[in-house]
């Protein structure tokens, strides 16, 4: 009896418990600052507590003369070894991007920036230590606030002699994808419906659970780094491209890694420091930021104002939307930067057909932490727009938020349609997940509850809120990226190699950091090639073992990873058929393959794979002109981005004497295409969601004016927890929407729960004061910001900057200037 | 984060530990449950040379019945304290306010007397404390005294336990059989309050006992309103103008969870809430 026999019938579509958790979660596994090197040092930074300051005298005398202290460096003890943290997407050709490095020696830009390093035997050490780093500073004045960066009175950078760092634009009748925004607007203003809004997507802290960690090992051929990174490939090419050293001999791991959700993407000052310093000591050492830290001077997501304008014939029916942005980098072009609101630039116009569509985004340098890419990326800000504009559409048009979107959106029998974006969505369903999403929700029953307590005054309203939402993931078409000059491609690498007793290594350049990669690719790789799961090994996150890849971010690596994987399996058997036939003596025309066996057809001959595995080790009878190899390598470039959709329905009761939320019933209805664990994607969406809700209702980083972060632990930045979540209504359509640009049929669902649940949450506190005259409340609608809305009018509250109406009075309903605590 | 190095002591008597507090007077630091010290100490805000950890002295743990009067160690935890039946019988409201402390965890690590004598504004154990006029036992190198809930939070973080002095036991006098609800509004289910407003009452309504969390520098009692709710009905409509009063004479903080306004107006709004069911409706 041979293994194969013992397969079950299909793993794809099977709720396999994920192989990795026990070790993930017992952490009895690699993290990295589990990993300790014999004669490791520890380092401990020193960071500005000003926002803006010339750095004028750095004492290190003290601290070097402390126990256990090996060495204090700053900025200005380094060369161009130290490097410099790279923007790899300037957005236009003329993008001012002010010079990053790791560590400054003269100007830091952000309250929180490296200015010094104490490199000690213990960490504890280096911590006292960093305590008697005396640093002086010429405070600077800091411009905090996308208003005031706007004005570009007080720069972040004076040496650029602006704040506005780029401004790109994309309008559909320069693109000949759509007609004139302006023209439509103009008709729309008589007669029809124009409605205006400036939304307010506040700056978010990424908060992995796993703080960021680093260790560099300069002894032996190569340089090793171990990172808690989401991109292993990407540090090392920058890190040879800024640091002089070559390719070869670097060595990047990303070990397990603690969640990222974008946090984990970039090229890191700490990295960098850390890098000098081991090459520098020629001793290994590590980094592990502290929680506070890590709030402090990780990046930050999101943080953009949006201008926005949407035309519509009276029944509702859109004619054009116009969108200007203003993003917030913060002090430096991170790596994605100013590419975060650039990637939303094709989601605005999400499922609808609308004629016209003009954006623009201009990004702004700030002396706040840098801003990059988080969970959604781009996605969820254009999602929350357009959405948020969809229910106040409805509302003017005085018809169901529902009724609105049907008006408007791609029909199933419409695909493929290309957008007004200029993007080619290949399939979807937008009625079906709406049915399923509807009948599941209990729609019509909890529209007669809210009008039952509208009518009985209750204290406590009830508001329905929907999102109807697609997004474009997979990152992404190589020559797509080109075109938006984006520095590197989107293409994604695997390996498949069969041991010589039958087992299967995989080897996949997009490295997992929490979500299961090595469960999904292994029921992959169990199916296409007909082995048992537990026989697969999924390899990744080492550049010595996966030399090739493009990592992981934007929902790439099952639609991107899995793909490429695929090709490779296929390419396996493609040369195991070679060997097969000539074992058994047949013609390879007359062999099938299936659950893992060639079979000579019309007779009980076979070879399973594993034979063959053990076969080719031998290499005692081959074929001539066979290469003595099973093995397979496969680099896969999308051809097209995926379009998961799905509708959102969500139900917030509000109390409208304390203004507190509480969410009452949440269902998705999401169709992703095949489904290859449903239990992994059920993890996907609900994290997804809390991710969402927490933007619409509990997170937020503030600045205060002088750019302390005062949102600077989980006391402040709140967090929530699974107390503070309901149980989700989670179903798929039931004939999903099988995406035709890859051969399993996949659509991503990282980002899917995250991009459409806040405008779900925020449509549905709004929906339920709107009687009281509240048509926008600012994210997150905290208790405080919600009883004010809903008492601006009568008199029992002051009006606040956030609840009044903009445009017409001059006044914008939501006021980012300062960045100040009220903000 | 890594604290600054100190030494650590573990007296077993109370003698002893006020002995080393003496020795090391300003250097040294009391630890209790460690809740709210330890973050102090890994967030670098105070790094204390010596710390004396009260966890071996079994006599400052556990609640005894004392007359009129029930007493609680200093070194029971939010857990037990939650938990127990004297407790619950003769001071119903400190078992409801135990109840909202933090989560599990820290439930069942964290002290009653470490936290009043931290004294956060925005701990939940004061208000309460306040309300039933309970009395507090110090110890100190002269002796032991009883300083009244009035006298005894005196600003921000700061109470009437001296330096050289330990808090050892909370005496709070019976209210048994009275009526008692802790409204803690937040926004997150693990957050200190925002503001919380501790009441309970004798039948409905002959007498009101309120205390509010976070509505000044130290905890505060609604005294007017109390006033206003002997006698009153306890209906919605009976409450109301009571209600009213709760924020009269408090000047709470404004931060990211609300200006100073608001949390007035919560004040009124949970205090009609917190009587209503500490009234049973
Ligand atoms: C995440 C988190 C959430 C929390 N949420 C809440 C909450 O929602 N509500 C709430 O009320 N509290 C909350 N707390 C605080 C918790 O209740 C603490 O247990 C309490 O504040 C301190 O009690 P402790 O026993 O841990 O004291 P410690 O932390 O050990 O001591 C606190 C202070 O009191 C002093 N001290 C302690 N005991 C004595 C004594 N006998 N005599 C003299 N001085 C003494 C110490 O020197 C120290 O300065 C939270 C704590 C954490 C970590």
């Amino acid at each position: 009896m041979t293994a194969t026999q013992d397969r079950p019938a299909a793993e794809i579509g099977k709720d396999r418990r994920r192989k990795e958790d026990q070790r993930l979660i017992t952490g009895r596994t690699r993290w990295t600052d589990n990993i300790t090197l014999p004669g490791m040092l520890h380092l401990a930074m020193v960071r500005s507590p000003f926002a803006h300051a010339t750095i004028t005298s750095v004492d290190t005398e003290a601290a070097k003369a402390a126990k256990n202290v090996v060495a204090v460096l700053s900025g200005k003890d380094f060369g161009e070894e130290l490097g410099v943290c790279i923007n790899a997407w300037p957005i236009t050709p003329d993008q001012k991007t002010p010079s990053h490095s790791p560590m400054p020696a003269d100007r830091v830009a952000f309250a929180g920036e490296i200015v010094a390093v104490v490199v000690a035997r213990s960490a504890a050490a280096a911590r006292d230590a960093a305590e008697l780093v005396d640093v002086e500073y010429d405070e600077l004045p800091a411009v905090i606030g996308i208003k005031k960066a706007l004005q570009d009175e007080v720069l972040a950078h004076p040496d650029l002699g602006t704040n506005k760092s780029a401004l790109w634009v994309f309008d559909s009748q320069e693109a000949g994808t759509g007609g004139e925004v302006e023209a439509a607007i103009e008709e729309a203003r008589n007669g029809g419906i124009v409605i205006e809004r400036e939304y307010r997507q506040q700056r978010l802290i990424p908060a992995f659970m796993e703080p960021r960690s680093v260790v560099v090992d300069p002894t032996g051929e190569q340089l090793t780094m171990w990172s808690a990174t989401q991109i292993p490939h990407i540090l090392r090419f920058a890190l040879a491209a800024t640091t002089g050293v070559p390719e070869s001999k670097i060595r990047v791991i990303a070990p397990d890694v603690g969640g990222g959700f974008g946090g984990k993407l970039q090229a890191t000052p700490e990295e960098w420091v850390a890098w000098a310093v081991a090459r520098r000591l020629m001793k290994p050492v590590k980094y592990t930021e502290t929680r506070s830290e890590s709030l402090m001077a990780a990046h930050h997501g999101r943080d953009q104002v949006q201008t926005l304008t949407l035309a519509a014939d009276k029944d509702g029916k859109v004619t054009a939307l116009k969108v200007h942005l203003d993003a917030d980098l913060g002090a430096y072009v991170a790596i994605v930067g100013g590419g975060v609101p650039v990637l939303g630039a094709f989601m605005f116009n999400a499922i609808y057909k609308f004629p016209a569509y003009r954006f623009e985004c201009q990004t702004v340098l700030t002396n706040t932490t840098f801003t990059d890419a988080y969970r959604g990326a781009g996605r969820p800000e254009a999602t929350y727009a357009i959405e948020r504009l969809m229910d106040e559409l409805a509302a003017e048009v005085g018809v169901d938020p529902l009724e609105i979107r049907e008006r408007n959106w791609i029909t199933h029998e419409e695909f493929p349609f290309t957008t007004v974006a200029g993007l080619e969505y290949d399939t979807g369903n937008y009625e079906a997940a709406t049915a399923k999403a509807k009948a599941s929700f209990g729609y019509d029953e909890l529209r007669a509850e809210q009008k039952e307590r509208r009518d009985r005054g209750d204290r406590v309203q009830l508001g329905i809120g929907v999102s109807t939402f697609t997004e474009m993931c997979g990152l992404a078409p190589s020559r797509v990226l080109g075109s938006l000059d984006y520095g590197a491609g989107g293409w994604e690498n695997a390996s498949v190699r069969m041991t010589p007793l039958g087992k299967v290594e995989v080897v996949t350049g997009a490295s997992a950091h929490g979500q299961g990669h090595e469960t999904a690719f292994s029921q992959i790789v169990a199916d296409r090639l007909g082995v048992p799961f537990e026989d697969v090994e999924v390899l990744h996150g080492d550049t010595q073992v996966a030399p090739k890849g493009l990592d992981t971010y934007g929902s790439r690596s099952l639609v991107v990873g899995g793909e490429a994987l695929v090709k490779a399996v296929d390419k396996v058997i493609d040369k195991a058929k070679v060997l097969a036939a000539h074992l058994l003596e047949a013609n390879a025309d007359d062999l099938d393959y299936a659950d893992g066996r060639f079979t000579v057809r019309g007779t009980d001959q076979g070879k399973a794979i594993q034979e063959l595995a053990t076969a080719t080790f031998a290499g005692h009878d081959y074929p001539e002109g066979m290469e003595l190899s099973l093995d397979a390598d496969a680099t896969y470039d999308p051809v097209n981005f995926n379009y998961p959709h799905g509708t959102h329905l969500c139900a917030m009761e509000v109390d409208t004497e304390t203004g507190a939320v509480t969410m009452r019933k949440y269902t998705c209805c999401d169709d992703i295409g095949t489904i290859i664990n449903p239990l992994i994607v059920a993890g996907q969406v609900h994290g997804g969601l809390v991710q969402g809700i927490a933007q619409a209702l509990w997170e937020e980083a503030v600045h205060d004016e002088s750019g302390t972060l005062v949102s600077g632990s989980f006391v402040d930045y709140l967090l929530p927890t699974a107390a503070d979540t309901i149980s989700f209504d989670v179903v798929h359509t039931d004939e999903p929407s099988i995406c035709t640009t890859n051969t399993l049929g996949t659509k991503g669902v990282g980002e899917a729960g995250t991009i459409a649940s806040t405008p779900a949450v925020v449509n549905a506190v709004v929906d339920a004061v709107r009687h009281l005259g509240v048509s926008d409340i600012q994210m997150p609608c905290t208790p405080e910001r919600v009883w004010r809305a809903i008492h601006a009018h009568d008199g029992d509250a002051p009006t606040p900057a956030d609840a009044m109406p903009h445009f017409e009075e001059g006044a914008l309903n939501q006021d980012p200037t300062a960045g100040g605590a009220d903000q | 984060m890594i604290p600054v190095q100190f030494d650590y002591l573990a007296p077993t008597s109370v003698e002893e530990a006020l002995a080393a507090l003496g020795e090391h007077g300003d250097d040294a630091k009391i630890m209790a449950g460690g809740q709210s010290l330890l973050p102090v100490l890994r967030m670098r805000l105070n790094a204390p040379e010596v710390v004396i950890d009260l966890g071996g002295i079994s006599s400052l743990r556990g609640i005894r019945d004392d007359g009129d009067a029930i007493v609680i160690g200093a070194m029971t935890t939010h857990h037990d304290v939650r938990d127990d039946a004297l407790v619950k019988e003769h001071a119903l409201l400190v078992s409801k306010a135990a109840a909202e402390v933090a989560d599990s965890q820290i439930r069942h690590r964290g002290t009653f007397g470490g936290a009043l004598a931290h004294a956060d504004p925005a701990g939940d154990l004061g208000a309460p404390a306040l309300a039933l006029g309970a009395q507090f036992v110090i110890a100190g190198p002269g002796g032991t005294r009883t300083v009244e809930a009035a006298d005894f939070f005196v600003d921000l973080f700061e109470t009437a336990i001296g330096d050289d002095e330990i808090l050892t036991e909370v005496r709070i006098p019976k209210h048994t059989g009275w009526g008692a609800h802790y409204e803690k509004f937040v926004r997150v289910a693990h957050q200190w309050p925002i503001v919380a407003v501790a009441a309970t009452v004798k039948g409905s309504i002959d007498e009101a006992r309120i205390g509010l969390t976070n509505m000044g520098s130290t905890p505060l009692r609604a005294s007017a309103a109390e006033q206003a709710l002997a006698g009153a009905s306890a209906t919605e409509d009976g409450v109301r103008a009571a209600a009213d009063l709760a924020a009269d004479g408090t000047n709470p903080p404004s931060d990211l969870n609300g200006a100073a306004d608001y949390r007035q107006h919560l004040a009124r709004v949970l205090t009609g809430r917190a009587v209503l069911k500490a009234a049973g409706n």
